[in-house]
């Protein structure tokens, strides 16, 4: 089960992810994007981590709807609205619970992608954060179906993820600034992807 | 990284700070989110204009809250778009009645942000239409890639538009105006050097002296290709006549809806330059080159533009929307009609462009 507490520990752990990876995540924001990546996220988390206290006494769909308030008003880019509508729509399909099977954060990480699809219209192959979020979806909703445990199914997904970074190295970039370098972007790893895995590593490392 | 800067993570404060205390008989800036709208509060009756991006384009758009061009601007973190709530709340302290028009370059951010932000204005009953600026030609097509960037043209549509709302056009009717001087506005950027934005610390590319960037955007990004540096000439007949031959560009931009009450996509074709045309010529710094610099390569564009049989009917030369201290230039032409002309030549009065008054 992941209990709300362990949904509180996973955002805290964002943070420090985050944190740690805020010049690796910049640094390859400035081989295809513009140098920002790894500076929006923190600063984002970290907006989220000064108000970590009001998140507290919520319920976990509200926890996750009030990450994804600050996120937006905080993050910019097009990272803001598409991981402020990512945690958006966890939240929202999380509801009122104070804990979730691992069929429903299978659910909710599904909601979350959707929510960024629509919001950013990207399809698996065109070299962004949906190249991690999709696999590690697909991944998490085969092994709750075959009834493993949520850290194994976790496990399985941050495998999956770190493929899906690997997989984004070759991909031309089609949707985001990275699309303006076509052929140029061929070759560099997707800064989006890249935290899309932190953000799954940390909710590994929350369960731990 | 040699900056006049404080700490990175005040540098956009600060800044802000210095602009109220130089012009506050033009704008107040707004901290808690920050916004800029004009010192005289909203304008009643009139549209208001109001545009955002990432900061480090200076003057553009905060230099250009004032009589005559925008009611307020949003100031995101250097080169990253600013946030809904900002443009929200800028939307709120602007209207004066006759709702709200967003310019919104075309970056996938940006567009996101501000959709989300009118989306919150609407909820407020305030009448909102973003109109997407998409004039960078380096940008081949809009299926696989975010589209063509809006770089220049966003200046000369900021001032002529905000002509038509001191003159009372409505929001169709100005919306209708930005989306035409959009359709007739080309650009293409190249840099010298990089630049280093200040929470980085470092270049945001490396460029051997011998060098340029071809087909730039305003975000330090590279460019579509690399290439040995050439003579002032030679650059600026590359650009120009890719301008002025650039092919009919169609593409999908999102606008509001107001009969279905939803997001549209309409698609838009433009049509290239051609013979007879009266152009606005813009010849932009990106920040580090000159303006004595900028005049070589007008007076290259001018002879070349003179062959091709378009008119330049009025120019404006220097750094207006930049990318912090790049050496580089781009080149805006904008086709124009008598009105368009009428509206460029009215009166305005902002930190950034002043005539007329
Ligand atoms: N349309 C999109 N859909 C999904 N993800 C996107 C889209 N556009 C960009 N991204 C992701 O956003 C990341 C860049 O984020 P960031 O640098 O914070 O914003 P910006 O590109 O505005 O500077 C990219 O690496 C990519 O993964
Ligand atoms: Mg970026």
């Amino acid at each position: 089960m992941l209990k709300k507490d362990h949904v509180l520990s996973w955002i805290n752990r964002c943070y420090e992810v985050l944190e740690e990876n805020r010049q690796y995540l910049t640094k390859l924001d400035t081989a295809i994007g513009d140098a920002d990546h790894g500076n929006n996220m923190h600063r984002g988390f970290k907006k989220v981590h000064i108000q970590f206290e009001t998140l507290q006494d919520k319920d976990i769909g509200a926890i996750l709807k009030s990450v994804a308030m600050t996120l937006i008003s905080s993050v910019g880019g097009a990272s803001g609205p598409l991981y402020g509508t990512f945690f958006l729509q966890m939240g929202t399909k999380a509801g009122s619970k104070e804990e979730l099977s691992p069929k429903e954060v299978a659910q909710i990480w599904r909601a979350g992608l959707e929510g960024v699809k629509m919001r950013g219209k990207a399809e698996p192959g065109d070299k962004t954060m949906v190249d991690v979020l999709t696999p590690v979806v697909e991944s998490l909703e085969r092994d709750v179906e075959a009834g493993k445990s949520l850290v194994e199914a976790i496990d399985q997904a941050v495998e999956a993820a770190e493929k899906g970074v690997q997989d984004t190295i070759p991909l031309i970039a089609r949707k985001g600034r990275a699309s303006y370098l076509g052929e140029r972007s061929k070759g560099h790893q997707d800064p989006g992807a890249t935290s899309s895995k932190l953000i799954l590593q940390a909710l590994r490392d929350s369960l731990s | 990284m040699k900056k006049l800067i404080n700490k990175p993570d005040d540098v956009i404060r600060e800044q802000l700070e210095g602009m109220q205390a130089a012009h506050a008989d033009l704008l107040k800036v707004n901290y808690e989110p920050f916004y800029i709208t004009r010192a005289g509060g909203p304008v009643k009756g009139k549209v208001a204009l109001v545009s955002g991006g990432g900061s480090g384009h200076e003057p553009m758009h905060g230099g250009f809250v004032g009589h005559g061009m925008l009611h307020a601007a949003c100031p995101g973190e250097v080169f990253t778009s600013p946030t809904p709530d900002q443009m929200h709340e800028a939307a709120k302290a602007a209207d004066g009645g006759a709702g709200v028009l967003n310019i919104v370059k075309n970056y996938t951010g940006d567009v996101m942000n501000f959709e989300m932000a009118a989306e919150l204005a609407m909820a407020d009953g305030i009448k909102v239409q973003n109109i997407v600026i998409d004039d960078d030609i380096a940008v081949k097509d809009s299926l696989y890639t975010a589209g063509r960037r809006g770089v220049g043209s966003t200046v000369l549509i900021e001032k002529i538009c905000g002509a038509a709302s001191e003159k009372g056009y409505d929001l169709e009717k100005l919306s209708a105006l930005c989306r035409t001087l959009n359709q007739n506005g080309r650009s293409m950027g190249m840099a010298l050097t990089s630049c280093i934005t200040p929470g980085n610390g470092e270049p945001s590319f490396e460029i051997g002296d011998d060098e340029m960037e071809i087909g730039i955007g305003i975000h330090g990004e590279p460019g579509i290709k690399r290439d040995k540096i050439k003579s002032v000439d030679e650059i600026t007949e590359m650009m120009t006549v890719s301008i002025i031959e650039d092919k009919p560009y169609t593409r999908k931009l999102k606008e509001w809806d107001f009969g279905k009450n939803e997001w549209v996509e309409r698609e838009l074709t433009d049509e290239p330059l051609k013979k007879g045309d009266k152009v606005i010529a813009f010849v932009n710094s990106m920040g580090g080159t000159p303006v004595s610099e900028l005049y070589g390569v007008y007076r290259k564009m001018a002879q070349i533009t003179d062959k091709f049989g378009l008119k330049i009917v009025r120019n404006l030369i220097g750094p207006y929307i930049t990318s912090l201290e790049m050496q580089g230039c781009s080149i805006t032409l904008m086709k124009v009609d008598d009105e368009m002309i009428k509206l460029w030549d009215a009166p305005v009065y902002t930190p950034g462009l002043k005539w007329g008054k």
